[in-house]
């Protein structure tokens, strides 16, 4: 044990393995930040127009489409998602493209298909008199659903918004598989210069648990924040 | 001030409004009575099109405003509601809930005539005689300002100036509902419409809420009111309508609706409501 402790030191310290953590971590998080943020934004966007499907003809065609996109980001893994953006995808458009981005991009579309079931079942949870309170007094739809019905929307799928947070930065462990360097690459690099794995798959799972503890910890005062309006405390 | 011609409203196969037309003058309370399920409430949200009707037509100031190129919000903010349920809304505070819609509807105004202007200013470039540019006096500090004014002078009103700041799960049914209506005065509407504005509130609390309307309607409001408060509705209702199975079955001055009822649906209704050993203190849809 001593033995493989100090080769991992030598691969960590002496042959500068963690810059590569550092740069691991810096793409993990971009990822699995920029990717939450796209998912929500979109997830919020389809879980609209699918809560609302029935107002209009073309409201309920344009639901379809979500429908669609749900039901493929649902229905096939993160890493034939991946694969297929980076390989199959990105080189029709020629250049060279930043697989860091077609991850983040893949991640956020990914995301998007979870959080709009989320969000929409968040806005179903918001009693229909508040639509109505808003519009009854001249605001318009899109006034009534920004500042009534969404923060009340979030505010009740909060839980499972940070369910989602910590599962999409857990997922970006494979974005090895399209050349992106991330922490599990950074890990595993470190460990396959002597062969030696234990300590540094350890170590990476460490580090996921600290980034997870850290963010449930921040989850937990956004959800005490926005309880603020609430009975219960 | 409303004329509501051939008014027909389906949910599926069921018509819950059958060819209804009535002329709602400035100034006059009507009051709306009914057995459940007579399509009261639904002629009521019909009238700020919250219910899109099927057919006929609401015509609110001369503009119809089942018409599709209507914009309805404009039209919305003349027509103040009042719900059963109150509908504060939750994620803000008393202040906010009445200060939202004055405030949004003044600043979407302000940035349109920004923008105005800021077409002028551009048009002017090329112009030898220059055009006038509009001048602009409000700003989004000042409507905010003038919007929490106005506010604070409603809830003073009320007595609940204390609750400003507070959320709405902490008050009672009561205060909700006053404050719902103090919202929907804020934005200075021509015509209040009120859905059983009492009908979810304990009995003790009624009385409070009855005060506020009735003080509204001392002012001269124009109200449509749908209530199962008979004696409320006799004493501020300037003509009574009874609605039963989506028509308007009998319409007349409060004295003569209660002592002179024609139709026999009316009659057994009458009888049901107003009997003091049957009369249950608060009726709920």
């Amino acid at each position: 044990m001593q033995k493989k402790w100090e080769l991992f030191v030598k691969s960590f310290i002496t042959n500068e393995g963690y810059t590569k953590v550092i740069a691991g971590l810096e793409n993990t998080v971009q990822i699995a930040f920029f990717g939450f943020l796209i998912g929500v934004a979109l997830g919020t966007v389809v879980a609209i127009i699918k809560a609302f499907s029935k107002r209009s003809k073309a409201v309920k065609a344009i639901s379809l489409i979500g429908d669609a996109y749900v039901a493929f980001f649902r229905g096939t893994p993160i890493v034939v998602q991946l694969l297929i953006a980076y390989y199959v995808i990105a080189p029709l458009f020629g250049v060279r493209i930043n697989a860091l981005l077609v991850g983040i991009l893949t991640f956020g579309l990914n995301s998007g298909a979870y959080v709009s079931e989320i969000m929409r079942s968040g806005i179903l949870s918001v009693d229909v008199g508040q639509m109505e309170a808003g519009r009854s007094l001249g605001l318009s739809f899109s006034a009534t659903m920004r500042k009534i019905v969404l923060p009340q929307a979030l505010k009740n799928s909060l839980p499972a918004l940070g369910n989602e947070l910590i599962a999409i930065t857990k997922e970006t462990s494979v974005a090895g598989f399209i050349t992106v360097l991330d922490l599990t690459e950074a890990f595993k690099q470190i460990g396959s210069a002597n062969y030696e794995f234990i300590i540094p798959y350890l170590m990476l799972a460490l580090v996921y648990l600290v980034i997870v503890l850290i963010m449930t910890l921040f989850i937990k005062l956004l959800e005490r924040r926005l309880r603020r309006s609430d009975k219960r405390n | 001030m409303i004329n509501v011609i051939n008014l027909t409203k389906n949910f599926g196969s069921l018509k819950v409004i059958d060819n209804v037309s009535t002329t709602i003058e400035a100034g006059e309370k009507v009051v709306i009575v009914g057995p459940s399920g007579s399509g009261k409430s639904t002629f009521l949200r019909c009238l700020n099109l919250l219910e899109d009707p099927n057919g006929g037509s609401i015509i609110f100031e001369g503009v119809d405003l089942c018409d599709l190129k209507v914009d309805i919000n404009e039209h919305r903010r003349k027509m103040g509601m009042v719900f059963q349920h109150f509908n504060l809304f939750n994620n803000l505070t008393v202040k906010k809930n009445i200060m939202l819609a004055p405030v949004m509807i003044g600043c979407r105004k302000l940035r349109s005539l920004k923008r105005k202007r800021a077409l002028i200013a551009f048009v002017n470039l090329f112009r030898k005689n220059k055009l006038e540019l509009p001048e602009i006096k409000e700003t989004r500090a000042s409507i905010k300002e003038e919007a929490e004014r106005n506010a604070m002078r409603l809830l003073k009103r009320i007595g609940l100036e204390e609750k400003a700041n507070v959320y709405p799960s902490t008050l009672s049914g009561g205060q909700k509902q006053r404050i719902a209506i103090i919202r929907a005065l804020a934005m200075n509407p021509k015509v209040m419409l009120f859905d059983e504005p009492t009908s979810a509130l304990d009995p003790e609390m009624v009385g409070e809420v009855l005060q506020l309307i009735r003080e509204v309607a001392d002012e001269g409001m124009t109200m449509v009111i749908v209530t199962h408060e008979m004696n409320f509705a006799r004493e501020v209702g300037t003509r009574i309508i009874f609605m039963n199975e989506g028509r308007i079955e009998e319409e007349n001055t409060p004295e003569e609706f209660f002592q002179n009822p024609k139709s026999p649906r009316l009659k057994e209704f009458l009888s049901k409501v107003l009997s003091p050993s049957s009369r249950p203190k608060e009726q709920t849809v």
